[in-house]
């Protein structure tokens, strides 16, 4: 089989990859999702389609902890001028899907909420999400950093350590998240070694 | 008539081979083409990497963005099954910690492994050092077979003269990536040899071959190829096969029992459709098993009858014994020198770019035998976990736009190094029938005893020793951890690495062993095992390529004893 042909079982031609791309965009995944749903889908098993279906069937998170792990989101990973937001990429929609996929996450995560919101109510009268945002990163600063941890504020800690986790997963999974990073694989091509400028900047010719 | 019946079918073939992985494959592979009749029964699904492979899918097409929640490699990986099937239990002995992988599909582990692909060498057979016992072949007596599938299924590698790594027919090696360059940097310092991986993975086209096409350096080939560029036992062995129109294969086929007649002969299976839960019979001139070394251990001794009352091709009572895994250990970290890196594609193989071979003599070491190790690192695709733990890269966590600048600077600066060692094959290690439990089919299950001994452990502890040694070399920083005498050294529990062998053992006294030479049961002259049961002793190498080999082999001696063995 040569390349040509190749390229022809993986449904590409050599300049097709920016129509896959386009046909992979979450917005238009959901619904061949929603068509193929129906059927197996090849390559997957029977009980995983049904396991998905089942977990997309209902919600774990309230209204009011779906804003909050939004706010908390772009607190993590904001916009700037290289790419779009947390929100953007929609992680709160994927931190939804995980707890359900990962039951050990959901009660470090509601009880984190609920840490925050208490937290919040304590030191300036309202949710989190409802106080200023200097008066949430007066929290953040409290919460941010596992290496020097005030007291009583260990689980603050913990809980905001696993919401960044989640959220780094979240962004950079999607399309802006890996454009963002700079992955430039998963594609047919051809691996030559390290370009030579590379070789040459490490000082790497002769290894 | 009963509701309860078992469908006995009247059709005689010549082989029936239970199991589609590396051996059933090859062996149904080598009869088809000789132009025997061959039925296969695998106890999963039908699987073609070419409409089922999750190849060049993107993280987000996955809701758990490429997780391990139902497959423990991940979301794309090509391995139905996992350390634990539903249904499907197995037990433990003592405080015994064995864990039992099993891929249920067509080709089943050889979809999803490394296509690491290493000769074992002449000591491995025939060891000096007196520890464990002589395989009944040489290394020269099975080079042969080496060869023919390095030619016939394609291997990169190269030439390099070392006596334990017997060199192959080598394709061009896929280039170091720039961490592995590092890495080879690092080793030197420390006296390690690195050289080139040896990986079935076609860089090349193959010869004669119209169905495979070369690689075209995704890295994917844990998801198995769409183009059929790496060696699955599905692409490249089972379904070639059944195009010949000599082999008939029937999916969701689990196999319960070996039929033997009065004369303790084999004369077929008997299989529950996993689906329906219907009962079969199939009959065979001769049974072939290749059903993994347990899953093939359990058939056996699960197939009792007045002529094998210890269980079929058991008097020497050795099957499930010696059971043993590659040691494996690990250690990651980052290399500083690379933060903030320039960005290109360097996805290349799936398989290994660089290896190190066992490299020291053991007479100066505290312990036996040795290990070989992996590397790997770089630029790979986010998947679930990409981030995760940024304080031991940026020492400190944080959040917002500092936060989002950390993670592109620690991009695709990760390196990290597994050894894959020699465990020794112990006949106080093994596996048999749990006479109390049964899975969802009625078949009584495996129970497990394996224990790990101070050599496997001071093995482990070395890994560890080298490790940081090479880390240290190449000036990375170590963030996994550095395990210690608490997790004897991150050693990794037997089962983890997925290299079990050597349970249904050849050799060339019947009275401790099962198998002859020619993998043909002793006491059931129409019966051959040609999974990794027959294994004597395995050497730091991982065991596909010489399963492969053994299988070609045996397949190859049923075709000289076709008169004797009374095939058409």
């Amino acid at each position: 089989m040569n390349r040509r042909e190749s390229l022809k079982v993986l449904g590409l031609t050599a300049v097709s990859t920016g129509i896959v791309l386009e046909a992979c965009k979450p917005g238009k995944e959901t619904e061949t999702v929603a068509k193929i749903d129906e059927k197996a889908k090849p390559g997957r098993q029977q009980f995983e389609t049904e396991r998905d279906r089942q977990l997309n069937s209902y919600k774990f998170f309230s209204e009011h902890e779906m804003a909050t792990i939004a706010v908390l989101a772009d607190i993590i990973i904001p916009k700037d001028d290289k790419s779009g937001s947390a929100t953007d990429a929609k992680v709160p929609d994927f931190i939804e899907f995980i707890v359900k996929d990962m039951p050990y996450h959901q009660i470090p995560m509601r009880g984190g909420l609920k840490w925050l919101d208490m937290q919040s109510l304590s030191r300036f009268g309202k949710s989190f999400k409802e106080v200023s945002s200097d008066q949430q990163i007066a929290i953040v600063e409290d919460i941010a950093y596992p290496g020097k941890v005030k007291p009583g504020m260990q689980p603050g800690v913990n809980f905001f350590s696993l919401m960044r986790n989640l959220t780094a997963s979240g962004f950079y999974t999607t399309e802006i998240g890996i454009k963002d990073v700079g992955y430039m694989g998963n594609q047919p091509n051809i691996w030559e070694g390290v370009p030579a400028d590379v070789l040459k900047h490490y000082g790497m010719e002769d290894v | 008539m009963s509701e309860f019946e078992i469908k006995k079918s009247a059709t005689e073939y010549d082989a029936v081979i239970v199991g589609s992985g590396a051996g059933g494959g090859m062996a149904g592979y080598v009869l088809a083409n000789a132009g025997l009749k061959v039925l296969m029964l695998e106890a999963g699904e039908y699987f073609d990497p070419r409409t089922d492979s999750q190849q060049l899918k993107w993280p987000w097409e996955s809701p758990r963005r490429g997780a391990g929640t139902t497959r423990h490699f991940g979301d794309f990986d090509a391995a139905y099954g996992g350390w634990e099937l539903d249904g499907e239990p197995y037990t433990q002995k003592d405080n015994s910690e064995f864990s039992w992988f099993r891929s249920r599909m067509l080709g089943g582990k050889t979809n999803h492994w490394g296509r690491i692909s290493l000769r074992m060498g002449p000591d491995d057979f025939k060891p000096k050092d007196g520890l464990t016992d002589e395989w009944p072949i040489t290394y020269q007596e099975l080079k042969p077979f080496y060869d023919k599938i390095d030619r016939m299924i394609g291997i990169y590698g190269t030439v390099e003269g070392i006596e334990s790594e017997p060199d192959g027919i080598f394709m061009k090696p896929p280039k170091p990536r720039l961490n592995e360059l590092f890495i080879k940097k690092g080793a030197k310092k420390a006296g390690v040899n690195v050289i080139a991986g040896r990986g079935s993975v076609l860089t090349e086209e193959l010869k004669g071959n119209k169905d495979r096409a070369p690689c075209f350096y995704c890295g994917q080939c844990g998801r198995s190829c769409k183009v059929y560029g790496d060696f699955s036992a599905s692409s490249c062995l089972v379904i070639p096969a059944i195009n010949t129109g000599n082999l008939k294969v029937i999916t969701n086929a689990m196999v319960r029992e070996v039929i033997t007649d009065k004369t303790g002969k084999a004369i077929g299976l008997s299989y529950v459709n996993t689906k329906d839960l219907q009962e079969y019979q199939v009959n065979g001139k001769i049974v072939i098993l290749g059903a993994s070394a347990c899953e093939s251990a359990r058939l056996l001794l699960n197939s009792k009858s007045p002529a094998h009352p210890n269980g079929l091709a058991n008097n020497s009572g050795v099957v499930g014994k010696y059971l043993h895994d590659s040691t494996g250990a690990s250690l990651g970290g980052y290399l500083p020198q690379l933060v903030d890196r320039k960005r290109y594609n360097e996805d290349g193989v799936g398989s290994v770019h660089i290896y190190s071979p066992w490299w020291l003599d053991n007479k100066k070491l505290d312990f036996p035998r040795g290990y070989h190790i992996e590397y790997g690192g770089g630029m790979g695709m986010p998947g679930y976990g990409f981030g995760w733990g940024i304080e031991n890269l940026n020492g400190k966590g944080g959040y917002g736009a500092s936060l989002k600048n950390d993670y592109r600077h620690w991009y695709g600066t990760s390196v990290g190094m597994a050894g894959r060692g020699t465990a020794i094959a112990r006949e106080s290690n093994y596996c048999e029938i749990d006479p109390n439990v049964v899975d969802k089919f009625g078949i009584p299950v495996l129970r497990f005893n394996y224990k790990w001994a101070p050599e496997e452990v001071k093995q482990a502890k070395h890994m560890q020793e080298t490790f940081q040694e090479i880390m240290h070399g190449m000036g990375a920083v170590i963030t996994s951890g550095i395990p210690g005498p608490e997790t004897n050294y991150g050693l990794e529990a037997p089962g983890k690495i997925i290299h079990e062998v050597g349970t249904v053992r050849m050799g060339d006294d019947p009275k401790k062993s099962a198998l002859n030479r020619w993998c043909q049961a002793h006491d059931c002259k129409n019966l051959f095992v040609v999974d990794a049961g027959p294994f004597v002793q395995q050497g730091d190498k991982n065991a596909t390529w010489t399963i492969l080999a053994l299988s070609m082999r045996t397949a190859e001696y049923i075709l000289q004893q076709k008169e004797k063995l009374n095939l058409s």
